[in-house]
């Protein structure tokens, strides 16, 4: 009887404290998304809890893709303030988000994220250009006028500059908003660089479509590995196998020059001046988004976002600037949105 | 059969099935010491990676609180020195660091203002920062503080960083690692035992020698409570209806069957229902323990239940007809003589299944607790609603951080959630060897 009767009550007194605190409201603000803008906002939010009256926001990692949807699931406390994302958000995102509610969407661009070539420090040292790691890993290499698959399977093969060894690429998997920058901005590029984009387009008879298709698809037979997981499973495969080569954010880098060196791309040494002024050519921009119905409903929700984008934070003197965030130079423009709260569509 | 066989000498086939059992013997005995080896690879490389978090490198010197600097405007006012942001309080730090090491004659060439800043970790500005806004008195005035010093530095007193890798690192110099040393043979470094690791909240990736595992404890003591007081009622009351009152038929059957299902359903499912009940349909906020608890209590119940009814099953028969022939009702029958004999198993099932519990990441995937949090949720029953994360989410979350020092508080996070799991595995070992009964 006794057991019974604590299990009614212990049942009764947690059903009653779970619908009064379902009423209150939520004092933190809420975020998720890009694993790539983790750090950065982590980093915010842990001086915003120092700096301010507001509880220390709470932010959850995932991807930019995932963060987006929990973001576009509806208005109300029990749905995200901010996604992060690492890429911008997609048409049909803001569709999905418009069907349930969500119309209103404060884009942040926080700043540029580089994304470098390491290899073990012990290894010999890289200069790579894009036409090098396209013939390195894509599937076929066009070859008096055919498609023959790709015979390359050491670097000198590919350029008699770099040295005698074994291809071994980790590069980010496909769900990562990193590997479509990779995609585009080294293989695309390398593909039209060496020529190898004019040749596929004879091949095929002008199907740029197919052609770009055909130049970004990357080779299946074990030379290239995608790597679903986070930067410190490339670190830790680099390590495993010092000849491999691997892709990095250029703060994941930064915080393990110990043990990588990073190649050059284009004669060009990664860093965040390098990136802010465009000579190094691999990056892409950050962002963040506000939902502007949120902006007057969770306390601290405006002021974490303005301490985001202010100088002190995300200028290039700032936190945000030394962990390896290449800052960016529009940033009085990104405040002035932020400051009147300007919505996509607005703009 | 013309020869004769003898106790003494084994004949062919005798020896034949000696040498099988031999064989069998030492297939069994590889296979131990294999599980063991494995185990013991396991735990060695834990600890030997993990150790380290335990400790952690403090510096001590005197700090001049200089009054113009943290508050201009000269009227002690709290809300009015808020405004000096702990990126102000950062250089005066670096300040007393120079002038203190100047005045002990300590060399600082080739040492930077800058790099003297980056030797205190970015914690101390922030500790400061709330000591004087809770004080504003002590103003104008020069304490002896103890910092903590920062990851790389701490990692050079644990050996994770040398001379030669600081040549290439970018985050420290060599000439930082012979000050930290001067420093420690004046007795101003010390490398000692590390409270805030198991009390401190989770800090940024500019932090490791920061972060502690007090947030995700909390909110794992929270979660295992609440599967503790809802899945252990429910599932004891559902097993013994299921096996003393329900009548045998078809549905108790597919019941059964389900229950069984359930066990080995993938934990992220739960995950899935959790968000789409707990947070679209009933309105409970996101990363917060009460809904970490329920998906753990849903994830948990088949398995108290399995071994609830395993342990009544094992109560011999003739226990409830002598309660049954002295005129007890069924329910006394059960209560009074059934379930205090099934006790020690029912805790046992329900310990196993809360250790369970508590090493779970991927159901606390969905629902938001695999975040960072650095605020403490409030007591029971309001904390429960409050953002918490988990101790596996803690190891999940560092072994993703870019800083090397994070791989060892990852690993010293493991050696805890492991002594948590050890506890609870050895408690219930010990009820069971201290209550239970064989017939």
């Amino acid at each position: 009887m006794s057991i019974a009767y604590s299990t009614a009550s212990a049942l009764a007194i947690l059903a009653v404290t779970a619908t009064a605190a379902a009423a209150q409201s939520r004092d933190n603000v809420q975020i998720a998304g890009s694993s790539t803008v983790l750090p950065y906002a982590t980093i915010v939010a842990e001086a915003f809890g120092e700096n301010f009256d507001f509880p220390t926001p709470v932010v959850e990692s995932g991807g930019s893709s995932t963060g987006l949807r929990r973001f576009c699931e509806g208005v109300g406390e029990t749905t995200t303030d901010i996604a992060n994302s690492s890429r911008p958000i997609r048409e049909s995102e803001i569709a999905t988000c418009a069907e349930n509610g969500v119309t209103e969407i404060i884009e942040v661009r926080i700043g540029y994220d580089g994304i470098v070539f390491a290899s073990d420090i012990n290894g010999p040292s890289f200069e790579f250009t894009p036409a090098d790691w396209y013939q390195a890993l894509a599937a076929e290499l066009p070859m008096d006028g055919a498609m023959i698959a790709n015979p390359n399977t050491a670097w000198n093969e590919v350029n008699p500059d770099l040295p005698a060894q074994e291809i071994a690429a980790f590069i980010p998997g496909t769900r990562h908003g990193t590997r479509e920058v990779f995609d585009e901005k080294v293989i695309l590029q390398g593909c039209e660089d060496s020529g190898a984009y004019e040749a596929i387009l004879d091949i095929n008879g002008g199907d740029e479509d197919a052609a770009e298709e055909t130049c970004m698809s990357i080779r299946g037979d074990g030379v290239s590995v995608d790597i679903d997981g986070d930067y410190t499973e490339t670190l830790a495969r680099i390590s495993a196998n010092p000849e491999g080569i691997g892709v990095f954010g250029l703060s994941f880098y930064q915080n393990n020059t110990a043990s990588l060196q990073v190649a050059t791309m284009n004669d060009v040494v990664p860093s965040t001046e390098t990136i802010a002024s465009g000579e190094y050519p691999v990056s892409r921009p950050l962002f963040f988004y506000i939902k502007a119905d949120h902006l007057d409903v969770i306390p601290g929700l405006r002021e974490y976002a303005e301490f985001f984008v202010s100088d002190e934070i995300a200028g290039p003197w700032g936190p945000l600037a030394a962990y390896g965030l290449v800052s960016d130079p529009e940033l009085a423009a990104t405040q002035a949105v932020v400051a009147n709260g300007t919505t996509m569509d607005a703009m | 059969m013309t020869q004769s066989s003898s106790l003494l000498t084994a004949d062919p086939r005798t020896r034949a099935r000696n040498r099988a059992e031999a064989r069998f013997r030492a297939f069994g005995l590889a296979a131990v010491i294999t599980g063991l080896a494995a185990l013991a690879l396991l735990v060695i490389s834990v600890i030997g990676n993990g150790a380290g978090a335990f400790r952690q490198t403090y510096l001590t010197i005197p700090v001049t609180l200089s009054a113009d600097r943290l508050d201009p405007e000269g009227n002690r006012d709290p809300a009015e020195m808020a405004r000096v942001t702990t990126f102000g309080y950062a250089p005066l730090l670096a300040q007393s660091l120079q002038m203190h090491l100047q005045a002990e004659g300590i060399d600082l060439t080739g040492v930077s203002p800058q790099a003297l800043m980056g030797m205190i970790s970015q914690e101390a500005p922030a500790q400061v920062r709330a000591m004087v806004l809770a004080n504003p008195d002590i103003l104008g005035e020069t304490l002896e503080l103890e910092m903590l010093a920062s990851g790389r530095i701490d990692g050079y007193f644990k050996g994770r960083v040398t001379l030669e890798s600081a040549e290439r690192d970018a985050n420290v110099s060599p000439a930082q690692i012979r000050l930290a040393q001067a420093m420690a043979d004046a007795g101003m470094m010390e490398t000692r035992w590390n409270w805030a690791f198991l009390t401190g909240p989770d800090a940024s990736d500019q932090r490791p020698e920061a972060a502690g595992l007090g947030v995700a404890i909390l909110g794992s003591l929270y979660m295992i409570g609440v599967v503790l007081v809802l899945a252990l009622p429910i599932g004891v009351a559902a097993s013994i209806y299921l096996e003393e009152f329900a009548p045998k038929n078809r549905l108790t059957d597919i019941i059964e069957v389900n229950i069984s299902n359930l066990a080995a359903v993938p934990s992220i499912v739960f995950g899935i229902l959790g968000l789409a009940i707990f947070i679209n349909l009933a309105g409970l906020p996101q990363s917060a323990p009460i809904v970490g608890g329920l998906v753990l209590t849903l994830m948990t119940l088949p398995t108290i239940i399995i071994a609830t009814r395993a342990a009544l099953r094992a109560v011999p028969p003739s226990i409830r007809s002598a309660a049954l022939g002295l005129g007890a009702s069924k329910m006394q029958a059960v209560f009074h003589h059934v379930l205090p004999l099934a006790a020690p198993g029912i805790l046992t099932g329900t310990i196993l299944g809360l250790a369970q519990a508590l090493g779970e990441t991927a159901p606390l995937l969905l629902i938001g607790m695999v975040a960072f949090v650095r605020e403490y949720p409030d007591m029971p029953p309001e904390g429960l609603f409050d953002p918490a994360s988990a101790l596996p989410v803690q190891v999940y979350n560092w072994t993703q951080r870019a800083d090397p020092a994070f791989v060892e508080r990852a690993a010293g996070a493991t050696i805890v959630l492991l002594v948590f799991l050890v506890a609870m595995n050895l408690i219930a070992v010990l009820l069971r060897r201290r209550f239970e009964r064989r017939w």
